[in-house]
């Protein structure tokens, strides 16, 4: 009997185990369900290349290329500034900061981690919006570079903890050899450590940029939601994430637009899955 | 000699800096929200439902909502992320499937949120027809914590050291008997971490509720588990974008309420933590 019910638990445990799998594929084929129907109205290239997205006039324009850029735009602006700031903070923390302060520090990081994306939406709104517009004499503060910025502070904490790790994992020996041979600690880290740890940073950069093509609430609270090709960082736009969560409400279930936007997700569940999977090869590779 | 010494000085500023750049305005954003959002709160902003479009009363429903949706998701993510655990931890072999599963899991952690509202809505909302409920919403949220609880959960129970099973299995208990009565219950920190870190994740997401379950203005309580529900991201959303003209005090209010709970709930996991790796005898 006994037997009988550790069996039960065992397959159980097994089943369970096995979630994660059945869970992404579903994601995916649901996706794709529902997604792929938009592909009978319109050619995928025309769908990824074309210039308008109008999806609500007679007939629907619906090319998705200005919100990839806005995306983009985003991307980059929030990637200039988070990368060199997150890896340096990660070296502080790792290497210079003292006992005491690097714990406190760490929670810092945790907690701007936890922060939802709505209220550093909000907080953007009330506070980043009116700077960007006066600082540049803009007629809208609503702009890619001030989604940007938002989404630096959503990436750092990621770019700052899997940096951090990553040098922490380095041997201890190849520190102690750098010094042994007279070199200065900034020299050892800069030298040493940061090689030694490169493939762990680089991953942490990829993980930390997923996020931020990832983010919806915030990027949709503030970057002003204009779907046309960006010129510029100072100009508004709509990324693919604020596009979905935008207009799904009014979509009518079934509809070409409908459709349109789970393409959108396609296109994003594709994104982070090659984001997460080379940063996983990465990671791997440091561990090495 | 002295220059590399400066150039050491100067670099390691320059580090101090960066950190200081995340920092401060961390703690800003949490002073701001804190200082302006603290005169709105009272019992009746807490305990009364919203009158007049949204511009005044309280936001009672909306914490109920979060308060479902969080117990929801929890229900159902926190036994499946535990066996996972368990599977990975105790049980899973170094072969192609483990690599599977946990590329799977690496991999559901980085789906951006807004395309679990997409499968919820597909999945649950159109496919399953429960409708934008509560349901729905538990079930995308509990979808989009599992990889938190399972990754927190196996660190907990791998860092259980060998021999405790060892000495376990030696006495003549069974395997499933050592992961019940020695493995598990010195993970329980650990794993309760994890939880809380999930419970506030997902009530602070937005993304994977605006098509599953959220409410735009709904000034009652949720009847069942096939209501829809207000929830206090979305209500955030709503009240800073989509309504005009509302107090400012309100939305303060509001985000302060939202980042506290969120908050509070990461506090107590560093707690908990902190306490335990003290507490450790091995």
């Amino acid at each position: 009997m006994r037997k009988f019910k550790e069996f039960i638990i065992e397959k159980l445990i097994l089943l369970c185990g096995l979630a994660s799998i059945l869970f992404v594929v579903l994601i995916f084929l649901f996706l794709l369900k529902e997604g792929l129907a938009v592909f009978k109205t319109i050619t995928p290239f025309k769908f990824i290349l074309g210039r308008s997205w109008y999806p609500i006039s007679e007939p629907a324009q619906l090319g998705i290329l200005p919100l990839i850029l806005g995306s983009l735009v985003v991307t980059i602006g929030a990637a200039f500034i988070s990368i060199p700031i997150g890896v340096a903070c990660a070296v502080y923390i790792a290497e210079v900061a003292p006992l005491k302060i690097k714990e406190i520090l760490k929670a810092g990081i945790e907690l701007l981690a936890a922060i939802p994306s709505v209220v550093l939406g909000f907080i953007g709104m009330v506070t980043l919006v009116p700077w960007v517009k006066n600082i540049f004499h803009l007629p809208t503060g609503l702009t890619a570079l001030s989604g940007s910025i938002i989404l630096a502070f959503m990436a750092m904490p990621t770019i700052v903890s899997i940096a951090e790790d990553a040098l922490y994992s380095v041997p201890k020996t190849y520190k102690e050899g750098s010094l042994a041979l007279g070199a200065t600690h900034w020299q050892t880290i800069y030298r040493v450590m940061l090689p030694a740890a490169s493939s762990g940073i680089l991953a942490a950069v990829m993980l930390g940029i997923g996020r931020v093509i990832g983010e919806t609430m915030a990027v949709m609270m503030i970057t002003g939601n204009a779907a046309l090709i960006p010129h510029s960082i100072l100009q508004p736009v709509r990324t693919l994430t604020a596009t979905i969560a935008a207009e799904m409400g009014e979509a009518v279930v079934g509809s070409e637009h409908f459709f349109a936007l789970f393409a959108i997700g396609i296109v994003l569940f594709v994104i982070s899955f090659a984001v997460n999977v080379t940063a996983d090869l990465f990671l791997h590779r440091q561990r090495k | 000699m002295r220059n590399t010494q400066r150039t050491q000085t100067i670099a390691f500023f320059f580090l101090f800096l960066a950190t200081l750049l995340i920092v401060v305005p961390v703690g800003l954003i949490i002073l701001i929200i804190i200082q302006k959002g603290l005169p709105a709160i009272n019992w009746q902003f807490l305990c009364d439902i919203p009158r007049q479009g949204m511009r005044a009363g309280g936001i009672f429903p909306a914490i109920v909502g979060t308060l479902y949706l969080v117990i929801g998701a929890i229900i159902f993510a926190l036994p499946i992320g535990l066996l996972a655990a368990i599977y990975l931890s105790e049980y899973a072999k170094d072969n192609l499937l483990t690599r599977m599963i946990k590329l799977a899991i690496v991999n559901l952690a980085g789906v951006p949120s807004v395309v679990y509202g997409l499968f919820g809505l597909a999945l649950f909302v159109v496919f399953l027809k429960f409708g934008a409920s509560i349901l729905s919403g538990s079930l995308t949220l509990g979808i989009m914590i599992l990889p938190i609880i399972i990754t927190t959960s196996r660190e907990a129970m791998e860092s259980v050291p060998y021999s405790f099973r060892e000495v376990s299995l030696s006495l003549g208990a069974s395997k499933w008997q050592t992961i019940r009565h020695v493995v598990l219950p010195n993970a329980i920190p650990g794993i309760l971490t994890g939880t809380i870190l999930g419970l506030g994740r997902a009530a602070g997401e937005t993304a994977p509720i605006l098509f599953t379950v959220a409410a735009f203005y709904l000034p009652r309580l949720p009847k069942s588990i096939f209501d829809q529900a207000m929830a206090l991201p979305y209500h955030l959303y709503v009240i800073s974008t989509q309504v005009p003209n509302v107090d400012e005090k309100i939305r303060y209010g509001t985000a302060l309420v939202l980042l506290a709970l969120v908050l509070f709930m990461n506090l107590v996991a560093i707690i908990i933590r902190y306490q335990f790796r003290k507490k450790k005898k091995w």
